[in-house]
């Protein structure tokens, strides 16, 4: 009993990263873009997160360098892909490669520093609850506002008349800019949006998952979060589902190195990567009749005049 | 007043060829600035970048030396951007390239095993290098998934695999528990050119690569097929190319030569097989391909200048205790001023009045 609440409580926090950025790239990419940056927007936001929490003594300020740094990064991306009209793939691969050099750079002085992780919530009565309460009424903010920004990103997207005007421009960025939208304006917006959940996901890792920073922290949770949005189809519903589903891989593997099972730890641990794969497959198999992508994604738009 | 970008009529050829000389001019400023932020002198630390390793005989050779994987990497890189096809996934095909061929020099260890053993790993690490790379093209032609995710997972995975072999099954007894195999035999190691010195044929390879990548892509039918499907895919499926196979095709050869730079490496200067054999030469080849505009010979020249921002940053970090993360710092930087740089070939700037509310409303 003990185990399952514990095994599930590590789902959730792990989870939490995945899925906090990819809701930011499924925004980006309902506008039409495709930022492959996630991973070193992540990175850098888990370097400055940390700085700003170890300096300032305070996790929400800590929380919103990392926001602010992941912004800065992705503007770097807009100005490339949207202001320059370059290829968005080549764009986002530069993003990543120089972020993690980045956040080397930045993070160096703050390796094997430790700061006070991210407090949990606690409600008497509720959290004491056994099996549920501490999943439910337990973890800390973070968690909560991962899952407060899918619902309202559900909201804004589907039942708002931004969030039309959003998804016209990922769509299809000729009708849209014809009817008088600034593509390029919105699709910025929708990139920072990217940025800050990337940013912030990243400053969650050292902030509330492990208390202390490490380079190369993320490991290529910033691409899990770009294949979750092609696993989910784009539909912030199934983002949820396949976050927590990825976070559960990664935990299970570890707990299965934990159980000392005679399987090799590096198969073990390659495990969320051969995932990813998989379901990729699987997923872009089942899509027989057509893609669900956004039909504009990865297009390079430049407004004639 | 407002900038805004304007289709050129036709492509810049003068931009075309001053294009990788503006971003690394501009790059040089970039890094003059984050050094003066380090609280570093910025001449002298370009200076220990740029000038140092050029004016040293035994730098030269290291140069050279780097050199060769990024070569061998970003040609086979060029051929799947030309087409499209976006294999980020070089750095697994190495890693994975390195194993398979590790795997002839480690049982043949302490044998009689003659000459043949060094052809056959090289062979090896080409062949498991195009079958690595066959996994997302396979993957992307047959459903439709996203070649760029999955080549990028499989190298977390070679990476692991390695890792397993080394502190597993393939750890050298009488290494003090090291996670390395033994060293290679002499029959297992890729000779040097020159007698004490570090250049070895891998090099010559590497120039092999080049001519032929140059006669691929400028005088044969695949290799028109190549720059018409990345290119103009339209008229290539009018033209009745077969964009599946090429696919297949540039993703093959470019996780061949990327296997094939994995062994070489390994075999070569590396001498056995142990974690971290690759500085990221997977991903720097990608700024190698685009630097060298996918073009054989810029690879070969765009390789030497990224090979001497990693001695540069070697020198720097030993002589200035500048950390090592700058050279990727600067790598990405020089990567975004060559894509700002190459957008002015198709583009032009303009300044427009803001008050353009008429103009805009005419059209």
């Amino acid at each position: 009993m003990e185990l399952i609440e514990a095994i599930l409580l590590s789902v959730l926090a792990a989870s939490t990263p995945l899925l906090l950025a990819a809701t930011g790239e499924l925004v980006t990419e309902r506008a039409g873009v495709l930022n492959l940056g996630v991973e070193g927007m992540m990175i850098v936001g888990a370097a400055c997160g940390f700085g700003g929490a170890w300096l300032s003594g305070s996790i929400i300020v800590g929380a919103l360098c990392g926001m602010l740094a992941g912004i800065l990064m992705s503007l770097i991306f807009a100005l490339m892909a949207l202001g320059l009209a370059v290829n968005q793939v080549a764009t986002g691969l530069a993003l990543t490669i120089f972020g993690i050099g980045l956040s080397g750079l930045i993070g160096a002085r703050f390796v094997g520093e430790k700061i006070t992780p991210a407090p949990h919530l606690h409600v008497p009565g509720l959290t004491d609850i056994p099996l549920v309460g501490r999943i439910l009424f337990g973890q800390d903010a973070f968690v909560y506002l991962s899952l407060v920004l899918i619902v309202a990103v559900w909201y804004v997207l589907y039942r708002t008349r931004p969030g039309l005007i959003l998804r016209a421009c990922g769509d299809n960025h000729i009708s849209a800019h014809a009817l008088g939208y600034p593509v390029l304006r919105i699709r910025t917006c929708a990139v920072m949006f990217g940025g800050a959940c990337a940013g912030l996901a990243g400053a969650y890792l050292p902030l509330g998952y492990t208390p202390f920073f490490i380079p190369g922290m993320t490991a290529g949770r910033g691409w899990i979060a770009l294949a979750l949005v092609v696993f989910a189809s784009w539909l912030p519903g199934r983002l949820v589902i396949g976050a927590y589903l990825f976070g559960a891989v990664s935990i299970l593997q570890l707990h299965a190195q934990g159980a000392g099972i005679g399987i090799p730890s590096q198969l073990m641990s390659a495990l969320p990567y051969l995932a990813t794969v998989i379901v990729l497959v699987l997923i872009s198999r089942a899509r027989t009749g057509g893609s669900t992508a956004p039909a504009a994604l990865g297009t390079v738009f430049v407004p004639d005049r | 007043m407002q900038l805004v970008l304007e289709k050129r009529a036709e492509r810049s050829a003068t931009i075309a060829l001053v294009s990788p000389l503006i971003a690394i001019g501009l790059t040089l400023v970039t890094m003059s600035i984050l050094f003066a932020i380090l609280g570093k002198n910025p001449l002298s630390a370009l200076g220990v970048y740029f000038i140092d390793p050029l004016i040293d005989g035994y730098s030269l050779q290291e140069i050279a030396v780097k050199a060769t994987p990024l070569v061998m990497i970003a040609i086979g890189l060029s051929l799947c951007y030309l087409a499209n096809a976006w294999n980020i996934g070089a750095e697994g095909q190495f890693l994975i390239g390195a194993v398979a061929g590790s795997w002839l020099a480690v049982k043949t260890q302490g044998t009689d095993a003659g000459h043949w053993v060094l052809p056959a790993m090289l062979l090896l690490g080409a062949l498991a290098g195009a079958l690595y790379a066959l996994i997302p093209a396979i993957c992307k032609v047959r459903f439709g998934a996203s070649e760029i995710l999955t080549s990028l997972m499989l190298v977390y995975v070679a990476d692991l695999l390695l890792d397993y072999l080394v502190r597993g099954p393939w750890r050298d007894p009488k290494g003090f528990n090291f996670p390395t195999t033994a060293e290679f035999d002499p029959v297992a190691t890729v000779p040097v050119l020159i007698e004490g010195g570090r250049l070895h044929l891998g090099a010559i390879i590497a120039l092999a690569v080049v001519a032929a990548g140059a006669v691929l892509l400028g005088r044969t039918i695949n290799g028109f097929e190549i720059r018409v499907v990345g290119a103009a895919p339209r008229a290539a499926r009018f033209g009745g190319f077969n964009a599946t196979r090429l696919i297949l095709l540039t993703f093959a050869i470019s996780g061949a030569l990327a296997g094939l730079a994995g062994i070489v490496e390994v075999a070569g200067p590396v001498g056995h097989l142990q974690p971290g054999i690759s500085p990221g030469y997977g991903f720097t080849a990608i700024i190698v391909a685009f630097l060298g505009r996918l073009n054989p010979i810029g690879i070969l020249v765009a390789a030497l200048f990224l090979a001497l921002t990693f001695i540069g940053g070697e020198q720097a970090q030993i002589a200035m205790k500048i950390p090592l993360d700058v050279t990727k710092v600067f790598q990405g930087i020089l990567l975004f001023y060559v894509l700002a740089c190459d957008s002015l070939i198709l583009y032009r700037f303009r300044l427009i009045a803001a008050s353009s509310k008429v103009q805009s409303g005419a059209h």
